[in-house]
């Protein structure tokens, strides 16, 4: 059995609000073929296994899985799809290699996200629909028996004319969970702001990025309130883009020309669904990290992790992240953010991609764009960003509101 | 030490009762929730599925050629899935075909029985490689004449009519002596 696994090749499209030029296939086809150049493979020959990630409802799919082979190499292969991060999907491909049964797997996540019409609505289709769905705004329509009877003179409902306007957006949850955190932690408001100023200026090192932008703490804090105390410019934005990665065995590895970034450690974990019990304080982050730190014989992650990709679809996700990681105390990633620890030539460089504030949210694509950095900066392909002398990085994937799950992946050169 | 169940044991065989009838529930007898989402897309078509549908609307079918695998790919794709490169060239294909399989189908989305049945099934499109088409109505048959191998030919609307969709055309007929 092979002890270790590497990343051997990673790909990717360029990050755009809309992409209407392309389909998700092309567009996966683009982040994957590049993908297998940069490890130097031919996926009908040399890969064994592919994983994609994907969530049917932000595709417009059933059975999204059926619809991937063709784009990323995999017809009459082993195939299959994470329901979940990008993340996730990379360390089942570790696990597919450490059974000895496969040598050199690909994982592909992307954001199609443009062609989703009613965001707001599929977000609050994850909700509980007994408990929570109701108290986001009263729908009532006649119906029969479980079949929906609309208005003769209207028979379906256009986009935005419907009871639109008695359903709360789903991203309230985090406006609850980000008031417990200030309320627990001491953290500010203009802390908070303060990660959406660095990571939007980050952005700009990026190329890639779609929504780099000089602004100020008060620019934030003007902003209007959304879900107090979520501000406008708390919330990153949608964006879309496709990812790949090629892992491969130790074994492999020697048998092809590309410098390995090993994925030394990886976890997982899930809270419960119940908004009212679980804890608000990223435990899932907590808990993904131990067992990733276990994995990778990390006692004192402060010390030993140079740099850190963390979620930070919203701002105070971010600083509650880095404090779920063990990679800040309780309170203190705020005053880490203020005394320019978290910059690029800080202690503990976040986000020096841009972040999803910076980057635009991708989705199911945002633990392998977290990943994604982490590599380019221990390849040293990091350009205006390369963060000096790393050795260790950490990446973190949430996977968005409502959930309570995420996965941490820790990789070394 | 914790004892297994078997999996009738302590249940009745049959548990006696009433079934709950769809008259129950829209006269609220049963507690239940409901939720209805609003769900819609918008999907980007991309170069080939954009051109291919085109193409229709000027009542022409399109292609693309993979030119190392040989084939004639009909609906087009930029890529080809089996060699895993970039296809070729665009090809205008005939709007005739041979039935690949069928089916006769007779039920609405909520199994009910519909008046007409619907025939459809898989055409591959002349000119395209051997099974390179795609699913589409019957019609101006009885159904008992449809049979696989049988030579189609497409039934468009008319250019008015006509919005870049896979239902620009209408059906497909059996082709007829002259038909080209």
């Amino acid at each position: 059995m092979t002890k270790k696994v590497a990343v051997v090749g990673v790909g990717y499209t360029d990050f755009n609000s809309m992409t209407p030029e392309v389909s998700w296939k092309e567009f996966m086809y683009e982040a994957c073929q590049k993908a297998y150049i940069d490890a130097g493979v031919d996926p009908r020959e040399d890969i064994d296994s592919f994983i994609t990630c994907s969530e049917d409802y932000w595709e417009g799919f059933s059975i999204f899985d059926e619809f991937v082979p063709d784009q990323i190499g995999a017809v009459l292969r082993p195939c299959c799809t994470v329901c979940g991060d990008g993340l996730y999907g990379l360390g089942n491909a570790y696990m597919q290699i450490k059974t000895g049964k496969m040598n050199i797997v690909a994982v592909e996540a992307h954001s199609k996200i443009s062609d989703l019409l009613t965001f707001g609505d599929i977000g609050l289709f994850s909700y509980d629909p007994i408990f929570d769905r109701p108290v986001t705004g009263s729908v009532d329509r006649t119906h029969f028996a479980g079949i929906p009877s609309y208005e003769k003179n209207s028979p379906k409902p256009l986009v935005g004319k419907t009871n639109e306007k008695e359903r709360i957006h789903p991203y309230f949850l985090a406006g609850l969970e980000m008031q417990n955190f200030l309320r627990k932690t001491g953290t500010t408001e203009e802390q908070c702001a303060k990660v959406v100023v660095k990571n939007k200026k980050n952005a700009f090192n990026n190329p890639n990025a779609e929504y780099e932008v000089n602004i100020t703490i008060e620019d934030v804090m003007n902003s209007e309130y959304l879900f107090k105390p979520i501000k406008k410019l708390d919330i990153s934005l949608n964006v879309d883009g496709a990812i790949a990665f090629v892992l491969a065995s130790e074994e492999a590895v020697k048998k092809l020309d590309v410098e390995p970034i090993w994925l030394r450690g990886f976890g997982w974990s899930s809270e419960t669904p119940w908004i009212s019990t679980r804890s608000m304080d990223a435990n899932y982050a907590m808990l993904a990290s131990r067992m990733a730190y276990k994995m990778t014989d990390i006692n004192n992650p402060r010390k030993e992790i140079d740099f850190a990709e963390v979620d930070d679809r919203f701002s105070y996700k971010e600083l509650q992240h880095l404090e779920a990681l063990g990679l800040a105390e309780s309170g203190e990633a705020g005053k880490m953010l203020d005394s320019g620890d978290l910059d690029l030539n800080g202690s503990l460089p976040t986000n020096i991609s841009g972040g999803s504030l910076g980057i635009g949210n991708c989705f199911e694509a945002t633990g392998l764009q977290k990943a994604l950095e982490v590599v380019i900066q221990l390849r040293g392909h990091g350009g205006k960003r390369q963060i000096e002398d790393v050795h260790t990085g950490i990446s973190q994937s949430w996977r968005g509101i409502p959930s309570g799950s995420g996965a941490v992946a820790i990789f070394g050169r | 030490m914790m004892t297994i169940k078997s999996k009738t044991e302590g249940y009745p065989r049959y548990a006696p009762g009433t079934h709950v009838s769809g008259r129950d529930i829209s006269n609220k007898n049963v507690t239940y929730s409901w939720w209805e989402p609003e769900v819609q897309y918008s999907w980007s078509l991309g170069p080939a599925y954009g051109r291919f549908l085109q193409e229709l609307k000027k009542g022409k079918i399109i292609g693309r050629s993979c030119k190392k695998c040989e084939r004639v790919i009909v609906p087009p794709r930029m890529f080809c899935e089996y060699c895993y490169r970039s296809t070729d060239e665009w090809i205008y294909l005939k709007d005739t075909g041979k039935v690949e399989t069928f089916s006769i189908s007779y039920l609405d989305p909520n199994a009910r029985r519909i008046k007409e049945p619907i025939l459809i099934g898989v055409i591959s499109i002349d000119g395209a490689s051997p099974m390179h088409g795609f699913m589409h109505y019957f019609n101006d048959m009885k159904p008992e004449d449809l049979k696989i191998g049988m030579k189609v030919k497409a039934v468009w609307k008319s250019e008015k009519e006509r919005t870049g969709s896979i239902t620009d055309i209408k059906y497909f007929k059996p082709m007829n002596e002259g038909d080209k």
